[in-house]
């Protein structure tokens, strides 16, 4: 809090070189990130991608083997407890004592910030008040549904207003309703001039929420930009097109790939197709000419390209995201019980 | 839509600024509240503590009491003071069970993203610790003085055996702590604790008189510190304490806190 005198001009978190190492596994392999004050980023990669370890090395939990970064103009290795005093982070599992109430755990935490008695109550049932989480104030957090200790979680990352505010998958989990309630309270912080740095699986979620996203894979950042950008580049959406007859599935492969350019992904039944399709347009007359050509058509859908079909088209078809992230879950449980 | 759900879309959460850093001190002892709190919240953790020694009490003393020294009441002259020191020394393996399950749920993590002085979650350990102690041996102690224990030294020697249970309590507690730190499950850090610890509290001079036992095991019950530090507080409650003797009873515990608190601080810092 100290260097306040020019807090405009210098971003929120500017990092090079990042790297993290675990035993062989490098868990993160060299990342720049610059993210604007203000900004809702999100960093959007399968599990093991090295997400976690990425945010937590910006909030000082983990020491980078290698590179540099500063938040908040704070540097991470010179003056970590200058940057604890300017973030706050919610972790992928709540971070709240379970056997104290709701509120006991705020105040804890705001005694801990410097807020004395009184005030440290007050500040307490102000956030309980903002969550909608007065009524459960009272009781332990173990009774808490998963919605509501994600809430308080977040709400004990709001004690005294982050300039960075880091969500570990902050929906994951979820039923829709809290889903969406989280959403909006992370749009309002933003709104306030609360930096967030998210992580996220669901590109629905980035699409929702972000200006910006970075996708990484293999503790490396493989693309950055906005929804719109990424799309772009993978393409406005797949097209999905079920056969009434799969044994003309490979007429009908060619025949699309002739048409709309690219390759063509077949499910593992081998009776769907998808393909990169730039338009809604385009879609539709590739639909029409397979059927004047007598393929005939059981089933299409056109959807917003997935997680899965953003990584097909940024590496290239290098293999399945999901497929990966299975194989990766494992290491990311290695790696986290040595941190 | 619930209600809880439509309260939080209404209202921002108002933005604030951080008051005055506060001192390490005061850190320390909001982790000492939150210890007190437990408490409250979790009666059975001192359910747990203090049935064990309970038991052990009331069985040692009426179904081996009279073999072992004569009469019950009378081997409670020789077991109270030795009963106590198991107490804590058990009392610090509960200790690293909480510590290894606060880590396994990641409130550490946050406390360690707070700027707060680093060690302030282990002080509030030890004032939980300390309380924990306290209350436990009250307990076995009270048994003890209804069953007919009598201190020669009163109230004098209980406070003075008090204060080098405290002592012994956090000393071994650095052994849990530190198992707590290394092992993320704390049923393994309970199992291990016990496994290492029972033959230790067995094999003292808590229960019965070494001089009936054979010779190689004397030989390891005499400088056991266990036996050591039982010694020590049947001397101060009986009012016959040697400087000696209390330096032989801290011995095993200041060697610990000198070893294990660096690596301690070393394990939590390590990230």
């Amino acid at each position: 809090m100290n260097d306040m005198s020019m807090p405009d001009q210098t971003p929120a978190i500017s990092a090079r070189g990042l790297v993290k190492h675990f035993g062989e596994v490098h868990a993160v392999d060299g990342i720049d990130l610059d993210v604007p004050r203000g900004m809702i980023f999100a960093i959007l990669g399968p599990n093991g991608a090295g997400k976690t370890t990425l945010m937590r090395m910006l909030a000082t939990l983990a020491r980078p083997d290698a590179g540099t970064a500063r938040v908040m103009g704070h540097d991470l290795i010179e003056a970590p407890q200058d940057v604890r005093a300017v973030i706050s982070m919610t972790g992928q599992f709540a971070s709240l004592d379970e056997d104290l109430t709701g509120r006991e755990n705020l105040v804890m935490l705001a005694r801990l910030w410097g807020f004395r008695g009184r005030a440290a109550k007050a500040r307490a049932d102000e956030l309980l008040g903002a969550f909608g989480l007065s009524d459960a104030a009272t009781r332990q957090v173990k009774d808490y549904s998963g919605g509501m200790r994600r809430r308080l979680d977040i709400a004990a990352s709001l004690i005294v207003t982050p300039g960075v505010l880091f969500l570990d998958e902050p929906t994951t989990g979820l039923d829709p309703k809290a889903r969406q309630s989280v959403w909006r309270t992370i749009r309002d912080l933003a709104e306030s001039g609360v930096t967030i740095l998210l992580t996220t699986q669901y590109m629905d979620e980035a699409d929702q929420l972000a200006e910006r996203i970075a996708v990484i894979d293999h503790g490396r950042k493989i693309a950055e930009g906005t929804s719109r950008e990424l799309k772009t580049a993978t393409g406005s959406g797949f097209l999905h097109v079920a056969l009434a007859d799969p044994t003309r599935i490979d007429d009908a492969a060619g025949f699309l790939e002739a048409r709309l350019g690219g390759g063509v992904q077949r499910n593992v039944e081998g009776v769907q197709l998808s393909i990169v399709a730039k338009t809604p347009r385009e879609a539709t007359e590739a639909l029409r000419a397979l059927i004047d050509a007598g393929i005939e058509v059981a089933d299409f859908s056109m959807g917003s390209p997935s997680l899965d079909e953003v990584f097909f088209a940024l590496t290239g078809g290098a293999g399945h995201a999901a497929t990966r992230a299975a194989e990766r879950t494992d290491r990311e449980a290695v790696a986290g019980v040595r941190e | 839509m619930n209600a809880a759900v439509s309260a939080m879309l209404d209202r921002t959460p108002p933005r604030v600024q951080r008051p005055a850093t506060p001192s390490a001190l005061s850190n320390a002892l909001v982790f000492g509240w939150r210890a007190v709190l437990k408490f409250k919240h979790v009666p059975e953790q001192l359910f747990d503590l203090v049935m064990t020694p309970i038991m052990f009490t009331l069985l040692f003393t009426f179904v081996f009491g009279g073999a072992l020294a004569g009469s019950p009441r009378d081997y409670l002259q020789i077991f109270i003071p030795g009963i106590l020191v198991q107490t804590v020394v058990f009392n610090a393996v509960y200790s690293g069970m909480g510590l290894s399950t606060d880590l396994s749920k990641g409130l550490f993590d946050r406390f360690r993203s707070l700027p707060i002085w680093s060690l302030a979650p282990f002080a509030g350990l030890m004032v939980g610790d300390v309380l924990r102690h306290v209350i436990a041996g009250a307990i076995i102690l009270s048994i003890g003085l209804l069953l007919g224990y009598r201190p020669e030294a009163g109230f004098a020697g209980i406070a003075a055996a008090f204060a080098l249970l405290v002592a012994i309590g956090f000393g071994m507690g650095w052994v849990f702590i530190v198992l707590g730190l290394l092992i993320r499950t704390p049923m393994t850090v309970m199992t291990l604790g016990f496994t290492f610890m029972f033959p230790l509290v067995f094999a003292s001079n808590i229960m019965v008189d070494p001089a009936t036992m054979p010779g190689w095991l004397r030989a390891f019950v005499v400088v056991n510190p266990i036996s050591l530090m039982a010694t020590a507080a049947r001397a101060l409650m009986s009012g016959t304490a040697t400087f000696n003797q209390l330096a032989l009873a801290l011995t095993a515990p200041v060697v610990l806190t000198v070893l294990l608190a660096p690596v301690t601080l070393w394990l939590y810092r390590r990230r």
